[in-house]
Order: C-alpha cells, then sequence, then structure tokens
C-alpha cells in the first residue's frame, strides 16, 4: 500500500506538472529556440567553421540544460508557493522527500530533451560517431539533476517569481563564463580559476568535453561523476532542509 | 462518509435543529486531541499553551479576533507548522510522531481556493486524490460522486480559473474531502464569496456534519458559528478563554435586555454626563462603544422613550434606537473586547487585495 501510494502520487505529480507546466507550447518552443539560439550565436561567433562545432557543442549542451531547468523549477515552484497550491501537497501524505523529487523530476526530464536539441542540430551537419554516448548521456542526466535542484534551492530560497529569476541569473550567467564551456578554465586567469571548481557545471562540462571531443578533460571521470553527483545530492539536501525550516514553520 | 444524498434544500441554513439532538448523541470519542500547545514566532507566541478537544461528528467553532491564533492553530493541527512544544492526536494518531497517518485523517479547506487554475474541477479532484494514493477508477468515480454532491457537474471540464468565487470554494471543500477524511478542516469557508454561495456552502457544511464528519470551522462570521457549530472555543491572543455549547455560552445572557443607542454625533462622554445618567437611570448599566455608540443593560425591560427625551434635553441627537437580542456576538463581544462587526469589517479589508 505504502509503496502504491508513493508511486501513484509521485507519477501523478509529475504528470500534472508535464501537463501544466512543460509541455505548454511557450515552454516546447522555448526548449527549441533558446539551445538554437546558443548554437547559432556561439557557431558564427568562433568563425571556426564547421569544425568548431564539436567544440561548441558541449558548452550548448551544458547551457541548454542549466537555462531550461532552472527557469522553468525556480518559476513554477514560487508560482505555486505564491498561490498556496504547494500548500495542497505539503498537506498530502507523502513524504517531502518523495514530494521534491516528484516536482524536481519534471524538470530533470525537460532539461535532458533540451540537451538533445543541440544534438540534433550537430548530428546534421557534423559527424558524431566519436562520441562516447554512455559518458555523455550520463553526464546530461547529472548535469540536468545539478542544474535542477539548484533551481530548487533558488525557489526555496526567495519568494515572488521575478526573485527567483534574478536570483537564477545571480548563479547562470557567472557559470556560462567560469564552468570552461566555451574555453578552458585553464585559460581563465588564475585567481578566478578557484571558483571555477566551486561550480558544478565545470564538470559536467568537462565530463561532455571529454565524450565529445576524444578524452579532451581536464579532470578524471570519476572525480567530475562524483563532484557533480555531490553538488546534486548537497543541493537537494539544502533546499529539503530550507523547505522544513522556511514552509513548515 | 457517504456522498450520496442531495445538499439539503432547506431555505433556512440553521443547523440547531439537528445540534440540539447531536449533542446528547454524539459519539464520546475525540477525534480532536490539543494538549499544551504552544508556538512562537520570534518574540510573537502566537499560540500560548492550548488544549481542548473535539468530539466524533462534531461541528467545532474556533472563533477569535483576526490575528488571534486561528490559522496557526489549523496550520500545527494540519501538518503545516511544527509546534515549539504540546501534543496533538487526532483519531487517536499522534501528528509528531505519525504525520502521514494523521493526514489521511483529515481534509483541509484553506481560506484560500488554492486548487490548480489550469486544471478543470474534474482533474483538480482526480489530482487531490491521487495524493492519497487512490487508483485511477476509484479517483474518477470519487470526484464525479462529489461533482454532484456539491452542483458542479455541468463545470466539470472547465478550468478551475474560470470558476466563479463560489464554485472555486465548494471545489475546494470537494477536494478537502475527496479522500474521505474523518475530520474537516474549514478555515473561513464563506468569507469573499456572494451571499447565495455562501449560504449553499453553509447548507453543505451542514449537510456533511449531519453525515457524521467531523468539521473544525474557523470564521469570523459570529452568526455562521452561532448557526452551524455544536460547541465553540473563543480564541484571543493566542489563549483559549472558554469553550462550550451555545447553550452554555448564552446562559449568562439569558434575562438580560440590551439597547444599543446610536447619536447622530460624536458626544462627550465625560463624567458630568456619565455620572448624570447613573443617576436618571440608576436600574440600567451604560458602557460607550465609541464617541457615537452607547450600550445600555438592564435585567428589566429597557424603555426606549424616557432615554430619548433625556439626550435630547443634553442637547445630545439619537438617531438610532436597537434592541439587541442575545446572541453569540454578545458573548463573544464580553471575551474579546472586540466588536464583530469591526472584525468582520477588519478581515474583509484584508481580503480585498487578494480578490
Amino acid at each position: 500500500m505504502k509503496r502504491s501510494l508513493a508511486f501513484i502520487s509521485f507519477w501523478n505529480i509529475l504528470v500534472k506538472d508535464m501537463r501544466t507546466y512543460y509541455l505548454k507550447p511557450p515552454n516546447i518552443s522555448w526548449g527549441i529556440i533558446f539551445p538554437l539560439a546558443w548554437t547559432g550565436m556561439f557557431f558564427i561567433r568562433s568563425g571556426s567553421g564547421l569544425s568548431g562545432i564539436m567544440s561548441l557543442l558541449p558548452g550548448v549542451v551544458a547551457l541548454s540544460i542549466l537555462f531550461g531547468t532552472t527557469s522553468l523549477l525556480a518559476v513554477t515552484i514560487t508560482f505555486e508557493k505564491k498561490s498556496r497550491s504547494f500548500e495542497r501537497l505539503l498537506l498530502a501524505p507523502i513524504s517531502l522527500e518523495q514530494l521534491l523529487l516528484a516536482k524536481t523530476s519534471g524538470a530533470i526530464i525537460f532539461g535532458v530533451v533540451n540537451a538533445f536539441v543541440p544534438v540534433l542540430m550537430a548530428s546534421i551537419i557534423a559527424d558524431l560517431r566519436g562520441v562516447k554516448w554512455g559518458y555523455f548521456l550520463a553526464a546530461v542526466v547529472l548535469i540536468a539533476m545539478a542544474s535542477t535542484f539548484l533551481g530548487l534551492f533558488i525557489a526555496v530560497a526567495v519568494s515572488e517569481v521575478f526573485e527567483a529569476q534574478t536570483f537564477s541569473n545571480f548563479f547562470r550567467f557567472p557559470m556560462v563564463f567560469l564552468c570552461g564551456l566555451f574555453f578552458p578554465v585553464s585559460k581563465l586567469p588564475i585567481f578566478l580559476r578557484p571558483l571555477s571548481y566551486v561550480l558544478p557545471l565545470t564538470y559536467g562540462a568537462d565530463i561532455l568535453h571529454g565524450a565529445v571531443n576524444n578524452g579532451s578533460n581536464a579532470l578524471p571521470y570519476w572525480l567530475d561523476f562524483l563532484v557533480l553527483a555531490g553538488f546534486s545530492l548537497g543541493l537537494f539536501a539544502l533546499s529539503l532542509r530550507n523547505v522544513k525550516r522556511r514552509w513548515i514553520r | 462518509m457517504e456522498i450520496n444524498i442531495r445538499p439539503i434544500k432547506d431555505e433556512r441554513v440553521d443547523n440547531r435543529a439537528f445540534r440540539e439532538k447531536a449533542i446528547s448523541e454524539i459519539n464520546a470519542d475525540e477525534v480532536i486531541i490539543v494538549r499544551n500547545l504552544v508556538k512562537s514566532y520570534g518574540p510573537v507566541r502566537a499560540v500560548d499553551g492550548i488544549s481542548f478537544s473535539v468530539r466524533e461528528g462534531e461541528l467545532f467553532g474556533f472563533l477569535g479576533p483576526n490575528g488571534a491564533g486561528k490559522t496557526t492553530t489549523i496550520n500545527l493541527l494540519t501538518g503545516l507548522a511544527r509546534p515549539d512544544s504540546g501534543e496533538i492526536l487526532l483519531a487517536g494518531i499522534d501528528v509528531k510522531k505519525n504525520p502521514a497517518a494523521a493526514k489521511f485523517q483529515i481534509g483541509v479547506v484553506p481560506d484560500e481556493s488554492n486548487l490548480y487554475p489550469e486544471l478543470s474541477g474534474f482533474d483538480n479532484l482526480c489530482f487531490c486524490a491521487a495524493l492519497y494514493g487512490m487508483r485511477k477508477a476509484e479517483r474518477q468515480r470519487r470526484a464525479r460522486e462529489l461533482l454532484e454532491f456539491f452542483g458542479l457537474s455541468e463545470a466539470a471540464d472547465r478550468k478551475f480559473g474560470d470558476y466563479s468565487k463560489g464554485m472555486k470554494r465548494k471545489l475546494t471543500i470537494a477536494a478537502g474531502l475527496i479522500h474521505r477524511p474523518r475530520i474537516l478542516f474549514l478555515d473561513e469557508p464563506t468569507t469573499g464569496i456572494d451571499v447565495a454561495s455562501a449560504r449553499q456552502i453553509r447548507q453543505l457544511i451542514a449537510g456533511l456534519n449531519q453525515q457524521g464528519t467531523t468539521i473544525f470551522l474557523t470564521t469570523h462570521y459570529i452568526e455562521e458559528a452561532e448557526r452551524l457549530c455544536q460547541r465553540i472555543a473563543f480564541i484571543v491572543s493566542g489563549r483559549i478563554v472558554r469553550v462550550d455549547n451555545l447553550e452554555n455560552l448564552l446562559q449568562p445572557l439569558r434575562g438580560q435586555f440590551n439597547l444599543l443607542l446610536t447619536f447622530a454625533e460624536a458626544v462627550n462622554t465625560s463624567g458630568e454626563l456619565q455620572e448624570k445618567i447613573s443617576s436618571a437611570f440608576p436600574d440600567f448599566i451604560f458602557e460607550w462603544v465609541n464617541g457615537c455608540e452607547l450600550r445600555v443593560r438592564s435585567t428589566r425591560p429597557i424603555a426606549v422613550g424616557p432615554l430619548v427625551r433625556f439626550f435630547e434635553d443634553e442637547g445630545c441627537e439619537i438617531l438610532e434606537a436597537r434592541r439587541i437580542h442575545p446572541s453569540l456576538e454578545e458573548v463573544f463581544v464580553e471575551l474579546t473586547g472586540i466588536e464583530a462587526e469591526q472584525m468582520k469589517k477588519e478581515k474583509e479589508i484584508k481580503e480585498k487585495p487578494g480578490q
């Protein structure tokens, strides 16, 4: 009974969120247009022709996940908290861990789907046969989880939707430049490098670079995976604690 | 709880007849037990060591002025807030030790209609049912049953966001009942909706209670509590000042006569005027509500004529003299020191921005 309650409630929260937020036409188009814009922008700016696609792909994939997940989750949770419909979930006989996992699963799936938009586009104009898809997919899922839990952390920390967006940008924009998405961390000024290593995307981008560009990762895979998983767990635990402290006072 | 009956058709929403019967028939089992409950927010003690119990099948009113601790108490009972100390048992389950099991026993209708605006009425109910682990066929059957009971079948496929306020309220109550809870918490169920919808909701509440659902009701409409509730607790500044049934609450007011005089302009209520009135009418007790209103009390009938003449001689024009029959409002004013009308206005002003 407990297992079936857990599954039914988890599944229905996920399906409801997919229907209400993620599968809405504006979000679908956002999920396609945004990665398309990133790809086009970096491709034109790099001026390296078709050969540059492979070096740009990891960064564009990581950015698509980061922006897709954090934008939607931070807004939807803040919106539900503000309209008090989140209270309805808190009143349900399910654990807080399960509730937050159900609320974040939709965003994780959305992030993974977003990641494959640039991959699809790249597959038209470049040869992706050398990509290590196992590492690539694992990295995409872990980046989506870490970004989603970052979005959750932001959503729990603020009370207004506009605050969620502003606070998200506080984390997102430094990541664009500091995480080795489009140029290696080693080329950053030395005083900025420590900052790179406290941002989860650095590790995700490193795995993606390794998977796409034949082992060009700066850190060992196991370390990247471990740190990324640690970030995901840490952000989830922090959000859980904050929900208990701020929303069930 | 069986929901296969129609809403009560009586024109007059009054649970009194049932209440008289119910008081003697109520099962002695206590489904809500609260002992020494304390909750502070910073330096403010929102709930200050309250204790009370609610019997199975009872419609229990929880009254108090704004900011007295009503919503905090509901939040503590339903698990939306954590007590600093004290004990809460719902249907014999310790809320602190086994919150999930306790949540199965309760349905909660908050003071705002907080369902999902993007989903239809039917989908909202099905979603709420899923949160309690109900399977698809069961939740669809239950949703249809409740939509019919609340007279919302025709609006089942419309988005919740497009419902009127009264319909939203009804669907929110239906959502609270979706898993057949033993106890239903209703926080200000008729606030901010039109008179007809409020009347209909009161009928539904009385009907649900008559079917056996224990109801914990907070309201700032004193007359609503008077009509519906079997027992009432008064909370002031986080403390319960009285818990009793209506009969006992009104008993001290029986045989008492009250008159409220309203003056055209603010009267100088200085000691001199007060002395003059008291010596002219030694059997009456006079209390100034404010500069324009004077409450007169007596244990024998109050003749209005001599009072009007007295004040005319003093140069004070009386606009209205209204006899006040003993009501819960009087008890409320005495216990809380707050005029019920004032509380209602404050609450409605507070509600307005959200409307």
